[in-house]
């Protein structure tokens, strides 16, 4: 499933491209005269479509909708700063090895874009595949995760079952102690997958959206949304009124405070979910691990640090901060699996609000509001799909009708009785 | 973290004493209406959520004192517990007032109803 992608894409860039040369060029020059990487223009009247919401989700769709549909004359806006939720909140993990067949096609559409991403957007996204390993703790876990196995070979991904000895061998660090409560019987590996860094996403693609004349507008909270007869007709903002006649809503744990100003009621809550890291120490473990039986998930960024998350609260939340038992549930989680961790000092930790729907699977497409469209519901998962949901969302848009690979993710699904279940194939962090 | 008091046992604890049971007051259409509901109506049921960035209902269960269920009104901004009350009742009227958005419809419609079955 590789997805059609134009890795040559330079000819027309306005702005000068990063390269070894202009890296030792400003270097010269104590890097005082580095461009900016976008502008910050000032909203106009009117766009053919304007984005909500200026995360990766919301960029990457901007971006496709320029670059594939030719759709320039549109806007991402933003009420903070761009990037500042939970794109950068994220722990990185890139995977594909989902248990439904619609879930992966968009995860893998997305895996394969990430591979060539940092050449077509001139913007070094650290894409990292350093492979994904997904531990059995439990029977039941193998079993469930040879089932997605099967699946996923028959969908033709590269992933294979491990047994206990090989888990060792990829990470020595992991405790193999075959009397502890929860012993490793095998682990479920997609070499393919692994990291990226999460900031240079967001900012990769603003770039090369503004490079096409895409006005990204930050500290531009919406008020409302303006409709006429069942249509969108316009935005409300903290800047102003903007005209337009395709709203793409994309704004993750705030979904539901966006959608209500056009009374569609989303079969979301928003919770919080948190992340850590440790103190930056020497490499131990080249590849992420998924403990989704105790509840962690770790891997370690090239500064050396240990990137740990876990679960979320158990209620509702906007605060962008999380409690603290669910940190301590984490961190036990990972010191019975690494005890080698057991003395790190934690360096920092933070919280993203993640917007949950029954049954773990986004959403995206048409709304019942004509001219309104939506992407949500990525839960505690949506950093790995930001290049296929950009993508396929940015063709529904354009189009006006949902994008193949989209439709079963329909708002209308959850009337309809047909789920894509993945809460429990999908585990921790999916 | 959340310091959550029972109000049927008045027993004291923090949010792993507890066990959270998501949004308040959903009522299954079919109880009251089995003909005339939808499939939206039923699709509302189950999965639409009222899920605001402010003041908020919901349900918590005293899972290491009396095991009852009940109500609690809480900001999801501030995390501020607002009230109390049980599982079947509606809340405080002085809460109630302040509830915005869905939760606004939702008690208005419930207060009507209330009127009309007097």
């Amino acid at each position: 499933m590789q997805a059609k992608t134009d890795l040559c894409y330079e000819s027309d860039m306005l702005k000068p491209r990063y390269s070894i040369f202009s890296l030792a060029r400003n270097a010269m020059n104590y890097h005082k005269d580095w461009e900016r990487a976008w502008r910050s223009p000032e909203p106009k009247a009117e766009y053919d479509a304007v984005i909500v919401g200026a995360g990766g989700h919301g960029l990457a769709t901007a971006y496709y909708l320029a670059k594939n549909h030719g759709m320039t004359n549109i806007a991402v806006v933003e009420k903070g700063w761009l990037g500042g939720g939970n794109t950068g909140r994220n722990t990185t993990i890139i995977r594909s090895n989902y248990l439904q067949d619609p879930s992966i096609a968009i995860y893998e559409l997305a895996r394969s874009l990430y591979e060539g991403l940092s050449q077509e957007l001139n913007y070094n996204m650290m894409f990292s595949p350093r492979g994904v390993l997904m531990l059995c703790q439990t029977q039941h876990e193998l079993r469930a995760f040879q089932r997605t196995a099967h699946a996923n070979r028959l969908a033709g991904l590269d992933c294979r079952m491990v047994s206990p000895a090989e888990v060792k061998q990829i990470v020595p660090i992991i405790n193999d102690d075959p009397n502890c409560r929860y012993p490793i019987l095998g682990a479920y590996y997609q070499p393919r997958g692994g990291t990226g860094r999460h900031d240079a996403v967001a900012w990769g693609y603003a770039r090369g959206a503004d490079d096409m004349g895409v006005d990204i507008i930050q500290q531009c909270e919406v008020t409302g949304i303006q409709r006429d007869g069942g249509k969108v007709v316009g935005l409300e903002t903290t800047r102003g009124v903007i005209k337009t006649k395709k709203i793409g809503v994309v704004t993750a744990g705030n979904v539901t405070t966006v959608m209500d100003m056009a009374g569609v009621r989303m079969p979301i809550e928003s919770q919080c979910l948190q992340a850590l890291v440790s103190e930056p120490i020497k490499p131990v473990i080249d590849c992420v691990v998924m403990a989704n039986t105790v509840h962690g998930y770790m891997s370690q960024s090239d500064k050396g640090e240990l990137v740990i998350g876990g679960g979320t609260d158990p209620y509702n939340n906007y605060s962008q901060r999380g409690s603290f038992p669910a940190l301590e549930h984490t961190i036990n989680a990972l010191i019975e699996t690494f005890p080698i961790i057991s003395r790190l000092r934690m360096l920092r930790q933070w919280g993203g609000i993640v917007d949950m729907t029954g049954d773990r699977s986004p959403i995206i497409g048409k709304t019942p509001v004509d001219g309104l469209f939506v992407n949500c519901g990525w839960g505690t998962g949506g950093f790995k799909a930001i290049p296929g949901s950009g993508w396929v969302f940015a063709d529904t848009i354009a189009n006006d009708r949902p994008h193949p690979i989209a439709e079963p993710f329909s708002l209308g699904r959850f009337t309809e009785g047909r789920f894509i279940d993945e809460s429990v194939a999908a585990a921790v962090a999916h | 973290m959340l310091l959550v008091t029972c109000p049927v046992c008045g027993a004291e604890g923090d949010e792993t004493d507890f066990h959270f049971g998501g949004q308040a007051h959903i009522r299954r259409p079919a109880t009251t209406n089995p003909e005339g509901i939808t499939d939206q109506d039923q699709a509302t049921y189950l999965f639409g959520r009222i899920n605001p960035k402010g003041l908020h209902f919901e349900r918590a269960r005293c899972d290491r004192g009396c095991g009852k269920w009940f109500h609690i009104a809480r900001d999801t901004m501030s995390m501020e517990i607002k009230a109390y009350y049980g599982i079947t009742e509606l809340p405080p009227p002085e809460i109630m007032a302040q509830a915005k958005g869905g939760w606004a419809d939702y008690f208005a419609a419930r207060t009507t109803e209330m009127k009309k079955s007097k």
